[in-house]
């Protein structure tokens, strides 16, 4: 049915609060696809694991497409991967999130010159939301990120491209120079 | 007149609610949630893989007997552990009541030994021969 869906196709005053909840909704129940393709992998589960504790965040990995919300590509992309990767994301529900984890599915990574098998980068695919550098990232790194689609999600709203809600969080996003002068003022003074 | 809900009630009750919460949270997940099917998207699940044939296939009618046997041994251990966990309170009593437990599911046992269902049978291969050439000669004649 997708009542709303069907019936709101453009952005009005009646559907604000419901963007509200519905994106608190999205957020604060963000279920990852439990997906690991290399040494990524072992981060993110040391990320699900005690001392990183993702389930305070509401993440939660489950192990069918049809229940996740977000894809965590944790690690090399293969080329014979990446099929199972683009089949992998068809089978998600809508609104489905990436997040590009470490250096190997953001361009290629050390495979980026003589790397015949792997691909250079998996947003060549499948629409990557976050990237998330590093080789491999540490935890805080990823839940960096999945703090930034967070973000995101509380950016979109009903009958809104999901380009938008980019570019609003976009606006919002803090220079990371000006951090750094700023704590550098503040220590020298 | 008494106004309080009598027992039946009361089960009335939760169940009209747990209807209306259970119903509600379909309801609204039906009107909230995008619902945009395609081909690629209803594709059967297989862990990424592309499904291919049919879920019917057969197995092999031995492994029923397998499965049965294991049960025999499932179901023993399960008695068993609690009856280990409070064997010291229970003495030779209780000794004597488990051995008698074990003895019938040996008989069992023995049973299915003495059938020979314990020998898994190897198969015996079907192999082909060659149908007489018009030669007369057979193929292995033939070398």
């Amino acid at each position: 049915m997708g009542l709303l869906d069907a019936a709101i196709t453009k952005h009005n005053v009646l559907v604000t609060s419901v963007d509200n909840v519905l994106n608190w909704a999205r957020l604060s129940s963000l279920w990852p696809m439990g997906f690991g393709l290399a040494c990524c992998a072992i981060e993110m589960m040391a990320t699900n694991a005690s001392n990183y504790d993702l389930e305070r965040f509401g993440i939660f990995p489950r192990s069918s497409p049809r229940q996740s919300d977000l894809m965590i590509v944790a690690g090399t992309v293969t080329m014979k991967m990446a099929e199972r990767v683009i089949r992998l994301y068809e089978q998600m529900p809508e609104p489905r999130y990436v997040l590009s984890m470490g250096s190997c599915s953001n361009c290629g990574g050390p495979y980026w010159e003589h790397g015949y098998h792997v691909l250079k980068g998996v947003d060549r695919v499948i629409p990557v939301d976050v990237y998330v550098p590093g080789c491999p990232p540490r935890p805080e790194s990823l839940i960096g990120g999945l703090m930034k689609i967070q973000e995101l999600i509380r950016m979109e709203q009903i009958g809104v491209s999901r380009a938008d809600a980019l570019k609003k969080l976009a606006e919002k996003s803090i220079d990371p120079q000006f951090v750094i002068d700023r704590e550098r003022k503040a220590t020298t003074a | 007149m008494d106004t309080t809900l009598s027992n039946f009630g009361n089960v009335f009750a939760f169940l009209a609610l747990g209807i209306v919460f259970v119903a509600g949270g379909y309801l609204t997940a039906r009107m909230l949630r995008p619902s945009r099917p395609n081909p690629a998207k209803n594709s059967t699940y297989e862990c990424g893989e592309e499904a291919v044939g049919s879920a019917w296939v057969k197995f092999n009618i031995r492994f029923y007997v397998v499965a049965l046997i294991f049960i025999i041994f499932d179901v023993e251990v399960v008695f068993l552990y609690p009856w280990a966990t409070v064997f010291k309170h229970l003495g030779v009593f209780a000794l004597v009541e488990a051995l008698l437990f074990a003895a019938i599911l040996i008989l069992g046992l023995a049973y299915a030994w003495v059938k020979g269902d314990l020998d898994w049978v190897r198969p015996t291969p079907n192999i082909p021969t060659m149908p007489e050439m018009p030669s007369g000669k057979s193929a292995s004649e033939r070398g």
